[in-house]
């Protein structure tokens, strides 16, 4: 015990973020919470400013339209009515919308909007690969969430859009979505893989020149000819739209980098998602991302770790038999010396396990100390948070007034 | 501690012989504890004198830490007599693939391989998931066949979300892919992974709302998409239960003014933090045992319980206790079943 836990770890400072920032971007490890400390930061900052919040979610599950109480969510934005809140026991001042990530649909948005022609927007959608890429291509979702924010954030409808990224294990691979998509369409390989479509004089010549190629040859071989022939085909009508998607990666790039946007990151004090979390922000860090806090959730109550609990767990061991025997001869409690003896003994042990938690906990909090940001806590509900009512009380943690 | 009624492990009477399937795959949420779930897999069978074949396939290389053993590659190392590991690589499969199944040298002719392979992999759809979905089949045959020595390969699968793809690309690839080497290849992979005495998938989940509300999901989309074996949902990291109903009553009864006074007087104030702890442990454990309960409405499949670990830290101490209490439950499920 005794260890000191640093200052500047206090429930509190979210708010400035959430009243400053136009985009927050919540990322962290699977089962931490990142969902729903997401919709409670979007709900505190409706709750307490004039503010068109919109939280975007990514996650395939759909838990933030459990948490937001909706039916179903799609790319369609949803204002979360007013009603809903005030049932939940929240007064909102501002506007609060959620939407989720429909990646399919928003590939097809993409495909209008920068395909050249509407030949190229029919042989792209009639091509067999395009729906196995944007349906089941896991990458795309990263590429695809970012620039579905962008699109929110320029629609200028909103103050601020929370966005609560997908639960990636390569944290890397979301910050750098749009770096490689712009690298991809843009690459020395992709312009040499379809050159023998281009050069044959675009659809007519299709065919001309691939054999010839070993990649081509091998590529057959291995894969057959006309899941080549469609990769192809696939590409060259992509590559059509090579300079819209170049602008536009290069574009959500920078909104990244804005400062109006900053990230914030959340995690438990367990080991692995904690290590994902330090890894995430060294990460940050190397790519001169704004990391605006760290929110560390479903921490344990303080309780297990103060001096009267300590040691009043102590001397319920040492002297049990005397107390339980007080307790036991007192009119006004019902139950025999053995009997209670028994519970204190599991209050306890209870009291113990638990402790040990806590206390690796606050070892954890201690190795936190090292990384400057703003770190706010969320302690552990006895019950979940699942309803609008309980992301509100999520929320009071981070908005402090 | 006592267990009630709501929580007790059910198995089906194959259950007794789970280790005798050739391949065991564990999915999950992710921070569910799948990958110590799987080590302590490999450790139970490690103990009835089988050779394991781990395979990390979630790719934070954390399995083999999990041995106290450093990070292992693509080739199989042995962390712990009778299991060796490999962590899943897909461009290295690619390589061992195109040398052994196509007799192709690849490497160094068509350029440098990863840009040839990145570029496979952004285009067609499902390519890693086969690469990883081969090697695993490929290793369970080789064994099948004598040419390796594993009797079980056990798999740290992908997460939830990308599970179903990962387990459904052989079919999806065969539907794109109809002729050509690649298509033969689909045919045996799903031979495989869907002959239910060679193949079984679990699905480890916390009792907690997010985790058992996706794992309902991914049931039910594993069921429809994916023709693999499921066996059994893993709830891992139960809390025990305080107090059976009478005791209950008395810990009520220490709530009240003349306990807490008398409590007061002994161990000072302090006490009625013990006691909300106890409070606290309480009602964690009821919610549980509520999402327990909505699990089992939900999924008709056997539900089998691993205990929350006060404990400290991970490593072998961790993987070998989890072990242990997976072979408690599983013996005392096949009894029962």
């Amino acid at each position: 015990m005794g260890k000191q836990i640093p200052k500047k770890i206090s429930p509190s400072g979210i708010e400035a973020l959430l009243t400053t920032r136009e985009i927050l971007i919540f990322c962290g490890s699977g089962g931490v919470g990142k969902t729903t400390v997401a919709a409670a930061a979007a709900l505190a900052a409706v709750q307490n400013s004039n503010a068109k919040v919109m939280v975007l979610t990514i996650d395939p599950a759909r838990r933030l339209a459990d948490a937001l109480g909706l039916e179903s969510l799609g790319n369609i934005e949803t204002r979360v009515p007013d009603s809903l809140l005030v049932q939940a026991g929240i007064t909102p001042k501002g506007e609060l919308y959620a939407a989720m990530l429909d990646t399919k649909a928003s590939w097809d948005d993409l495909v209008v909007r920068y395909a050249p022609s509407q030949e190229v927007i029919d042989n792209i959608f009639s091509n067999n690969l395009y729906q196995n890429i944007t349906s089941r291509f896991i990458q795309s979702h990263d590429y695809i969430a970012m620039e579905r924010l962008f699109q929110l954030h320029s629609s200028g409808h909103y103050d601020l859009i929370i966005l609560d990224t997908p639960p990636t294990r390569h944290a890397v691979d979301f910050l750098d979505a749009p770096k490689r998509m712009a690298d991809f369409f843009g690459g020395r390989l992709l312009r040499w893989l379809t050159l023998p479509y281009r050069a044959g004089g675009g659809r007519g010549g299709r065919f001309v020149n691939l054999a010839s190629r070993p990649f081509f040859r091998i590529a057959d071989r291995i894969l057959g000819n006309d899941f080549v022939q469609d990769i192809a085909e696939f590409f060259v009508n992509f590559q059509s739209m090579y300079d819209g998607f170049v602008e536009r990666s290069k574009a959500v790039e920078q909104l990244l980098h804005d400062r109006r946007t900053s990230f914030v990151v959340t995690t438990t004090l367990e080991g692995a998602p904690l290590r994902e979390a330090q890894a995430y922000c060294e990460q940050l860090k190397v790519r001169n991302l704004p990391l605006g806090a760290l929110i560390l959730n479903k921490l344990l109550p303080d309780f297990f770790r103060t001096e009267t609990s300590i040691s009043a767990a102590r001397v319920l061991i040492e002297k049990m038999p005397e107390i339980a025997a007080q307790l036991g001869s007192d009119p006004k409690v019902i139950s025999d010396a053995d009997e209670i003896s028994r519970v204190l003994t599991t209050i306890t042990s209870t009291f113990t396990e638990y402790a040990i938690v806590a206390e690796r906990e606050a070892e954890l909090q201690v190795e936190l100390s090292g990384l400057p940001e703003m770190v706010a806590t969320i302690p552990l509900f006895s019950d979940d948070v699942h309803d609008l009512a309980g992301l509100g009380r999520v929320g009071s943690r981070l908005w402090v007034s | 501690m006592t267990t009630p009624e709501p929580v007790s492990s059910s198995f089906k009477s194959s259950d007794a012989d789970w280790l005798d399937r050739r391949l065991i795959l564990f999915t999950g949420k992710g921070g569910v504890g799948k990958s110590t779930v799987a080590a302590a897999t490999a450790l139970l069978a490690a103990s009835q004198g089988k050779k394991v074949l781990l395979v990390d396939n979630d790719s934070t290389g954390n399995l083999a830490a999990l041995f106290e053993h450093s990070e292992v590659g693509f080739t199989p190392t042995e962390i712990y007599p009778g299991i060796s590991a490999l962590q899943m690589e897909t461009e290295a499969s690619l390589r061992e693939y195109l040398n052994l199944q196509l007799r192709l040298p690849l490497a160094g002719r068509v350029g440098p391989l990863a840009n040839a392979f990145d570029f496979i992999a952004a285009a067609a759809p499902g390519v890693k998931e086969i690469l990883t979905m081969g090697k695993i089949c490929w290793e369970v045959r080789e064994a099948l066949e004598g040419r390796a020595p594993w009797d079980i390969v056990i798999v740290d699968a992908a997460a939830t979300g990308h599970v179903v793809s990962q387990l459904d690309a052989p079919r999806a690839i065969r539907e794109l892919v109809k002729v050509g080497p690649v298509a033969n290849q689909t045919e045996w992979i799903i031979k495989i992974l869907s002959d239910p005495q060679l193949t079984e998938l679990h699905v480890v989940t916390t009792p907690e709302e997010m985790p058992i509300s996706e794992t309902i999901q991914l049931i039910k989309s594993l069921e429809d998409r994916v023709d693999v074996a499921l066996g059994n949902v893993i709830v891992n990291r139960v809390l025990p239960e305080p107090f059976n109903r009478n005791d209950s009553v008395v810990f009520e009864s220490l709530k009240s003014d003349a306990a807490t006074e008398i409590l007061h007087r002994n161990a000072g104030l302090g006490t009625d933090e013990v006691l909300a702890a106890a409070e606290l442990a309480v009602s964690l454990r009821r919610n549980q045992v509520s999402h327990i309960t909505r699990l089992r409405a939900a999924v008709d499949l056997p539900l089998v319980y691993l205990p929350y670990l006060f404990v400290r830290d991970h490593g072998l101490r961790v993987t070998r206790v989890v072990a242990e209490a997976l072979e408690n439950e599983m013996s005392t499920g096949a009894r029962n079943g």
